[in-house]
């Protein structure tokens, strides 16, 4: 960095003040890693002054714009919907874009989601997810044939489902649960709600090899019923009931 | 030294268009999709209301009635044989959407269900018509998934976090594109028979804005400064309800089912500015009526600029079952509670109608003549086709991206099966490397989020719903400004992995690219037309702009315009009334 001059400093100090008026002082304690600078994590911590109704996520973005701009998160929609910003937030998972300032002022914890390893900051390794996404086959298999309009499904059967349609693949479950952190082979909450919401479709015709998939060591039978994950789905989808489902119908229903 | 990878087909965007050009070229040549983005986090994903359709499910409807309300919604800027194409064809790919799994909402006997929106009408406007197909308030959401299932069942390659910085071409004809790779910063180049930019809009260049971070114009931005023109930059969409603000969207679907906007004396203002479908007018109307209520100091708040979107006569299992996402965006952004309080909203910018010209191929046109850009394709929100003309209606975003996705996709599958690979130019990477080396080598005199504050404050305060002259030659001046600004910033972040301060100052530069085009498109049309509402030319002005513009980068950074004409069919040009 270039040394900065005393009227550098002063502009800077300037804009930090007018950027303070009226505003709620968040201070940010980041868990930080780079392998370009350190083979450890450290923490730092950052002061913020923001609107009351900011978004987490501004606070971030303040600190990377006029702090620090090595600071790496990914983020893209900002409203929840789009799934990116899953981190750990005062020791909890959530979306940065769905906290407001005001319910975590005036200091806020923030860390990487666990259990997928730290590439950089914030931004986790989400290859290990995808691929336990990918291995229950998380999509519509019907062999019978294409009718020439749409195939009918009754307003009953399209709400047996309806929640986990609702998944954003965030993370956010998966990488709350204690036996995921411990079990890589586990193919984690977000794995199942995705098989749950094919293996409850009326049209979809691939439910037992799901359920076979699911059965094996590495699918639900892990899972120990921490409700974790339907604590931190920042969709409100059931996790926890929708694994149980799987369980129930691999117990019971013989498919 | 960058690594080199060869492909048939070569998609540089995972949303809508994208995906669904990945499936149809897929099945036929040797494909990869790069994006920025995992796919799933693509802006489709937020669409909301729904996606039309004449399926005629719920009442009497046809095409040509859809066909109809697309030309007249754009303003008559519309290039009709490509809306009737899109029209007839959105039948056919609504149901193929269902028959891969998306699962919309249905009605009692199991059809899939369809709701009222903005600017579609039975009969060629004689009231609001149920068109558009939805699953709740998440249609784009359940796109969005549909399609990244269908790519995961095809096993289709996708190089995640990879940004494209430049499109190669060689004795014309496009050679493949050039790509930084996050997680490592390492320079790829994939060399391609054809490629398809699907890279989303740019509405992040304006300061309220329904649109993702990641929408930064990179597609058009890149081709723009190979030579390649873009299409009708001065029509953009400002969608009249944004969360106060925000500019979170609310959909156009909570009009459509019945939810009413207010002024602060609690009028239902629509009626006066659309007597016959009110509330559910396009887009472009609806905005400039609140703009003029504000204007006339009937709009609410501390500064008197909002209005109110009211759901509380509203059935609450309605809100609930049909549009639980914009309810809750409500509850969690403003605190308020849709079911007993007026919802705070004001027009946010929403979408770009124009972009890469395209054929109705998806291959992309330059000049008036339409010449073929050999090998090189766009298809949704970066394209142009130009479906949407002036003002898009709402649901038709979705359509594009899955009518001229597939279109483009099958095009530059069957390009690529006979094309030969094109050499690639001298030093390929050269472009790429000179610009991300300068933001490298550069010291942080000024944040790229101060040259960003001020392009998205001047765009919003000087070209956003009602635009003037004088406006828009200031706003010429400040991004020229800007620019000069913008050559001088050097990032904090000078690593290698994931410098996200890299990408966004490079982002940065490409959204001020299409900040120029559209002011200065903004600025010469002088007449009113869809999305472009000029308050010094009120009226629109068919003798003299019945015509496509066309922005060229000068190689001093100015923009040229040329026009092409719009191609007619059917409908002759009437005074737009609801």
């Amino acid at each position: 960095m270039a040394t900065e001059t005393a009227a550098d400093v002063l502009h800077a100090s300037d804009r930090a003040d007018r950027r303070r008026e009226g505003k709620t002082r968040l201070t940010l304690k980041i868990r930080r890693f780079n392998p370009e600078v350190s083979d450890e994590s450290w923490w730092d911590e950052f002061t913020v002054f923001m609107e009351p109704t900011d978004r987490l996520l501004d606070a971030l973005h303040e600190v990377k714009w006029h702090q620090d701009g090595t600071l790496a998160l990914r983020r893209s929609c900002a409203h929840g919907v789009c799934g990116s910003d899953a981190m750990m937030i005062n020791g909890r998972n959530d979306l940065a874009c769905k906290v407001l300032v005001q319910d975590v002022a005036p200091k806020a914890t923030v860390e990487p989601i666990r259990g997928l390893s730290v590439l950089k900051d914030l931004i986790v390794d989400m290859e290990p997810f995808f691929e336990g996404f990918k291995s229950v086959m998380p999509y519509l298999i019907n062999d019978s044939g294409e009718p020439d309009k749409e195939r009918y499904q009754s307003a009953e059967d399209r709400a047996r489902f309806d929640d986990t349609t609702k998944c954003i693949l965030c993370a956010a479950c998966t990488t709350s649960c204690p036996i995921f952190w411990g079990d890589e082979g586990y193919v984690g909450p977000a794995a199942i709600v995705n098989a749950h919401r094919f293996i409850y479709d009326s049209r979809d015709e691939g439910s037992r090899e799901r359920l076979k998939i699911l059965s094996e060591k590495t699918g639900v039978f892990r899972c120990r019923t921490t409700f974790n994950c339907t604590d931190a789905c920042p969709r409100g989808i059931q996790v926890t009931k929708a694994i149980q489902e799987v369980k129930r119908s691999i117990l019971f229903d013989r498919f | 030294m960058a690594t080199t990878h060869t492909y048939d087909a070569l998609i540089v965007g995972a949303g809508g268009a994208g995906m669904r050009a990945a499936i149809e070229a897929s099945d036929k040549v040797r494909t990869a999709v790069i994006s920025k983005l995992y796919p799933t986090r693509s802006h489709t994903g937020a669409a909301q209301g729904g996606m039309c359709a004449a399926l005629a499910n719920m009442e009497e409807d046809y095409p040509e009635w859809h066909a109809f309300d697309t030309v007249k919604g754009g303003d008559y800027l519309v290039d009709q044989p490509a809306a009737q194409l899109m029209t007839e064809e959105a039948v056919e790919a609504v149901y193929q959407l269902e028959h891969w799994g998306l699962p919309f909402n249905r009605t009692p006997e199991g059809k899939i269900a369809q709701r009222r929106f903005g600017g579609h009408t039975r009969n060629h406007g004689e009231g609001p018509v149920m068109r558009a197909c939805y699953a709740a308030d998440r249609t784009g959401h359940m796109i969005l998934q549909t399609l990244y299932q269908q790519c995961v069942k095809r096993d289709v390659k996708f190089f995640n976090e990879f940004y494209v910085l430049d499109l190669l071409m060689q004795d014309g004809a496009c050679a493949g594109v050039v790509a930084y790779e996050l997680a490592t910063g390492e320079i790829h180049i994939f060399r391609a028979k054809s490629v398809l930019f699907a890279t989303g809009g740019y509405g992040r260049m304006f300061k309220v804005s329904s649109n993702a971070h990641a929408l930064t114009g990179d597609g058009p931005a890149v081709v723009y400064r190979r030579g390649i023109p873009l299409e009708d930059m001065e029509f953009f969409q400002f969608h009249p309800t944004g969360l106060n603000k925000l500019g979170i969207l609310l959909s156009e679907g909570a009009r459509g089912e019945g939810a009413i906007l207010l002024n602060k004396d609690g009028e239902r203002f629509m009626e006066r500015y659309a007597p016959t479908i009110k509330d559910l007018a396009p887009r472009d109307v609806v905005s400039r009526s609140i703009f003029q209520e504000i204007k006339e100091g009937r709009g609410d708040g501390p500064n008197g600029d909002y209005v109110y979107l009211d759901f509380r006569h509203m059935d609450p299992k309605i809100l609930e079952e049909k549009l639980p996402d914009i309810t809750e965006f409500a509850r969690v952004y403003l605190r308020v509670e849709p079911t007993k309080e007026l919802v705070p909203i004001q027009p946010t910018a929403h979408y770009a109608m124009g972009g890469i010209p395209t054929d109705i191929n998806g291959q992309v046109v330059t000049g008036p003549e339409e010449t073929p850009v050999p090998g090189l394709y766009a298809a949704g929100e970066c394209a142009c086709v130009s479906v949407h003309g002036a003002n898009r209606l709402g649901t038709n975003s979705l359509l594009d991206i899955v009518v001229f996705g597939r279109r483009g996709g099958a095009h530059m599958a069957e390009f690529a099966a006979s094309a030969q690979l094109p050499a690639l130019p001298d030093d390929p990477t050269k472009h790429t490397m000179d610009m991300l080396n300068g933001l490298l080598t550069r010291d942080r005199a000024e944040s790229a989020d101060d040259v960003r504050t001020e392009l998205q404050a001047a765009m919003y305060d000087l070209a956003f719903v009602v635009r003037t002259d004088e406006g828009l030659a200031e706003a010429q001046r400040i991004l020229a400004g800007l620019h000069e600004r913008y050559d001088r910033l050097g990032v904090q972040d000078k690593g290698s992995v994931y410098n996200t301060d890299l990408m966004e100052t490079v982002e940065l530069g490409f959204l001020l690219d299409c900040a120029d085009t559209l002011v200065t498109a903004a600025r010469a049309r002088d007449e009113s037309r869809g999305g472009h509402y000029r308050e010094d030319h009120p009226l629109r002005d068919d003798a003299n702009w019945l015509k496509h513009s066309l922005a060229y980068r000068q190689p001093d950074g100015s923009v040229a315009l040329d026009f092409k004409p719009v191609k007619m069919g059917p409908y002759i040009p009437m005074e737009r009334k609801y």
